[in-house]
């Protein structure tokens, strides 16, 4: 075994975690002709780690040891958006720290009373938590003060810190927290209105680029994920459900599996027929991953299908073929005289019919989940351990309690970082999955997904059919909007993402308009996939804005900012409802860089979308050539965004661009189908992917207005794809209204 | 099942596995090197990518028992003496990673171009990199820190130190 190897490689790892910063500042090796040799660390000694031992608590998020160096605590899950770093430097600037003195930690524990919400999603997780963030830093700077006024002998209110300095500007006196932290801890602890926040203008840390915290450990192979979780003891395992959702296990061939190499032990499980928790399954322990992924295909069962899925794709294109009304019986939203204006004989009505595939998450880090049940012994409690990658940490102290009524206090959650999650890992399966194993086998269980099981038994984004119309007047003004979703129900209710919401663009503020759903009950999981709801009513609605654009000769970009009225809140003081004016903004401002309006040359075109969710104003610009093959070349991305104040800027930067590469990767050829209830995808080689070849170049501009700074985890990528297929308009005159793109005879 | 002795960076490990094991789970599982991840499983993501004799392989597709014999190096090895390589440093330094996750196999596939082609062109950097997907969608990242790193390259070949 490797373990002295691994040990010494995160040995040496957590000396150079300290000193990275001093060698690796962001940029500053980009300059031709610096060298790296020199500038190499030394494995560091153990006078370098950050020493929790001697070092104090000055509040939930932030110790600071004898040596000065402080930890400032994550409490966010991180699943690639930043959140681990871009929280504590919040904590870091009002504290006026010095970065290169900050290690970040995951909390240890999920306790919502000491550390807050402890979840992520919605790209709000930046919002809710700046203001606990920068209560937390300002306490503790305030007892700096505190401990500085004592020790210089200086009113408090004159000194300042920086840079993990107490300092007098007017007298030069200064002392350093290193040097002040055993007094500072002893200090009142400040009540949260007393609390002092910084100017933006005097931030130092707030709105620069930092690498995130974990980048060391990533590139290195050190990383701390899910999967890579491992116990003393530990066996590894696997679960197999009904191929179609909903079967009931009637039989298994388990005495067979029990002799397949490896195989420690199996057992048929009954589940509680709830999806996000346990299903019936056949559940494997067994000495590694592989040998659990071979049994797994040996697996022979019965399963009762009388209550699951017969979900296919087909019917729902048929059913979606026969709503021949412009108008759905569920109504979302509707405002003004609409019948009157599309009656009009004077009023030019144009409509068309919009569709999109169900997707998968496609998380590169497949499910897992690793467990350990200990069974109470002389009269002590059941304890739970778990190491889980998911969104939500408290979420499964819910579910703990009503699925095996375990209480926070018989409960272990360590939180694990996410490969990936864009909406996913926010269910409970296979932590249930897990436990079952654990508790069946009495040991530790790492239970992994294969690819194919985390495609196959995927919450998908939903897919759907649109229709919509608009009425024109004879000025060639917009006078009418209706949208028509047909979408996907279960259990008589909207599956999340399907159709619409009535805070939506432009159904939100639009005069007279009308927005209803026809659904179909369909089986197939659906949940929430990066910007639900809004990753495809952006293509539908803003490559419809860009067909009346066209229909009534008028410039596209011209036409939105009309749309958008004036500069007004939709509702004041609440931003997640749109700000028609910042909306203008970022419009005006990208086709500014983009160059929108300049002459193309044949096959290349540039195409305009605007789209508001998650708080944020996002409008991109996409510039394409399309081949005689309808070969697709997307060659940059220009992207204006107002999400207000960025805090880490090479974070914000990265989720932008990345946003418009997922964007693209989706539309081009993914496409997930399912008939009699099974999905049809498996692996990569039937669901494509984007790769680097096809990579736009793609160009950021922020708009750092008062708005409150919140995230930006999802809202650059609904815009991408009717940006793309407006270019594609633009340059060859073919309007697409279907994705992908592949099954529109498109290459990339 | 097979006793092999397998050469990973730089150390020999003796282990027991399945004939039919591929390398990954030999890596991950056995030996306990984790860095390398399991991606699909069918050669099509990437993150599984290791070094055989200096070349990019997809540990998912070989057999441990056909590794043996072999010089292995996984991410882990990459950083020899304590030291990191030039593009484990760019990479932290221009902040590639989102999840993280596919990053080790996107190293690795690019310290193997590195190794074979000091100045790569975007095209060289897209036919060498094609096999490794990014979910989080880096790869404009990766492309700008490839270049970065060749700099460097290029800089302590030529001795400007």
């Amino acid at each position: 075994m490797s373990d002295n190897l691994t040990n010494l490689i995160i040995k040496g790892l957590q000396g150079h975690k300290l000193d990275r910063r001093t060698f690796l500042k962001l940029g500053g090796i980009s300059g031709a002709g610096f060298v790296l040799a020199s500038a190499l660390p030394k494995t560091a000694n153990a006078t370098d780690q950050p020493s929790l031992v001697g070092s104090v608590d000055l509040n939930a998020y932030v110790s600071v040891g004898d040596d000065g160096k402080i930890v400032i605590l994550s409490g966010s899950p991180e699943m690639g958006q930043g959140i681990k770093t871009s929280l504590p430097m919040i904590v870091a600037e009002e504290m006026g720290a010095n970065w290169d003195d900050v290690t970040v930690v995951q909390t240890s524990i999920v306790d919502t009373d000491r550390y807050g919400l402890q979840w992520a999603g919605g790209s709000y997780t930046l919002n809710m938590n700046f203001e606990l963030m920068r209560q937390m830093g300002a306490m503790a700077r305030d007892m700096f003060l505190s401990a500085g006024a004592l020790l210089m002998e200086l009113p408090k209110h004159e000194l300042k810190a920086e840079n993990s300095v107490v300092f007098h500007p007017s007298s030069g006196q200064s002392r350093t927290f290193k040097e002040l932290v055993a007094i500072a801890y002893k200090q009142p602890i400040p009540a949260v209105e007393d609390l002092l926040f910084k100017e933006r203008e005097e931030y130092r840390i707030i709105g620069t680029s930092k690498s995130q915290v974990d980048s060391l450990e990533i590139v290195t192979g050190v990383g701390d994920f899910g999967i890579d979780t491992r116990v003393p003891g530990m066996l590894y395992g696997g679960y197999v459900k009904s191929p179609s959702v909903g079967g009931k296990l009637i039989s298994a061939n388990i005495d067979e599996i029990k002799r397949e190499p490896g195989v420690i032990d199996a057992y048929s499980i009954k589940g509680n027929g709830e999806p996000r928790e346990l299903m019936d399954g056949i559940g494997i322990v067994g000495t590694s991953t592989w040998a659990v992924f071979k049994a797994k295909g040996k697996v022979n069962a019965l399963w009762d299908e009388t209550q699951a899925s017969k979900d296919s794709w087909v019917d729902f294109e048929k059913f979606a073929a026969s709503v021949d009304s412009p108008t759905g019986d569920r109504e979302v939203v509707s405002r003004g005289n609409l019948e009157q204006v599309f009656a009009d004989d004077s009023n030019l009505v144009i409509d068309s019919v919009y569709e999109f595939p169900y997707v998968s998450h496609m998380c590169l880090e497949p499910m897992n989940c690793t467990a350990y049940f200990q069974e109470g012994t002389n009269g002590a409690k059941d304890h739970l351990e778990v190491w889980i990658p998911t969104q939500s940490g408290p979420g499964f102290q819910t579910v703990a309690e009503s699925v095996y009524g375990l209480s926070k206090d018989q409960l272990t959650i360590n939180i694990k970082r996410m490969g990936g999650s864009f909406g996913r890992r926010t269910s409970s399966e296979y932590v249930c999955e897990a436990i079952e194993l654990s508790k069946r086998s009495g040991k530790p269980v790492n239970l992994t997904w294969s690819r194919e099981d985390s495609i196959k038994h995927d919450y998908f984004r939903v897919g759907g059919f649109q229709k919509l119309r608009a009425a024109i007047n004879a000025d060639n003004q917009l006078v009418g909007w209706e949208e028509h979703a047909i979408g996907v129900q279960q259990k008589g209710e909207p599956v999340i993402g399907s159709g619409f919401r009535d805070n939506a663009f432009p159904l939100v503020n639009f005069p007279t308009v009308r927005g209803t759903m026809t659904l179909m009950e369909m089986n197939t999981l659906c949940g929430p996939w990066r910007a639900p709801w809004s990753n495809t009513h952006a293509f539908v609605t803003q490559s419809f804005i860009h067909e009346i654009a066209v229909a009534t000769g008028r410039d596209h970009a011209e036409l939105l900012i009309e749309m958008l009225g004036e500069p007004r809140w939709l509702k004041k003081g609440d931003i997640r409802s749109m700000n028609t004016g910042r909306a203008v903004d970022v419009i005006k401002l990208v086709t500014e860089k983009a160059g929108w309006g300049r002459e193309m040359p044949a096959g290349r075109g540039l195409g305009l979308s605007f789209y508001f969710c998650h708080a944020a104003h996002v409008a991109e610009v996409a510039e394409v050539s399309v081949d005689d093959n309808k070969k697709l070349t997307v060659h940059k991305v220009t992207v204006a965004a107002d999400v207000g104040p960025i805090v880490n800027m090479s974070g914000a930067l990265n989720q932008v661009q990345g946003a418009v590469i997922d964007g693209l990767s989706t539309m081009v050829g993914q496409k997930i189908t399912m008939e009699n209830g099974v999905i049809e995808q498996s692996n990569l080689h039937q669901y494509p992917v984007l790769r680097i070849d096809a990579a736009p170049k793609v160009d950021v501009h922020f708009i750092q207005s008062d708005n409150e700074p919140t995230g930006l985890g999802e809202p650059g990528l609904p815009p991408l794809a009717p940006a793309v297929t407006n270019a594609i308009f633009a340059a060859i005159g073919k309007r697409v209204r279907k994705m992908p793109l592949i099954d529109e005879g498109f290459t990339v | 099942m097979s006793k092999i002795k397998l050469s990973v960076n730089q150390e020999t490990f003796q282990l027991e596995v399945a004939d039919d094991m591929p390398l990954l789970w030999a890596l991950r599982d056995t030996i306990g090197l984790t860095g390398t991840k399991y991606g699909c499983g069918i050669g099509q993501c990437g993150a599984c990518t290791v070094h055989v004799n200096g070349s990019p392989v997809r540990s998912c597709l070989m057999k441990a028992i056909d590794a043996e014999g072999q010089d292995i190096t996984t991410i882990e090895g990459l950083a020899v003496g304590g030291e990191l390589d030039v593009l484990q440093r760019v990479w932290i330094d221009q902040d590639v990673a989102q999840c993280g996750y596919c990053q080790a196999g996107q190293i690795m596939s690019a310290a193997a171009l590195l190794a074979n082609n000091k100045k790569p062109s975007d095209e060289d950097i897209d036919n060498a990199m094609s096999g490794n997907y990014c979910r989080c969608g880096t790869y404009v990242r990766i492309r700008e820190a490839i270049h970065t790193a060749s700099r460097f390259y290029d800089a302590s070949r030529e001795g400007t130190s």
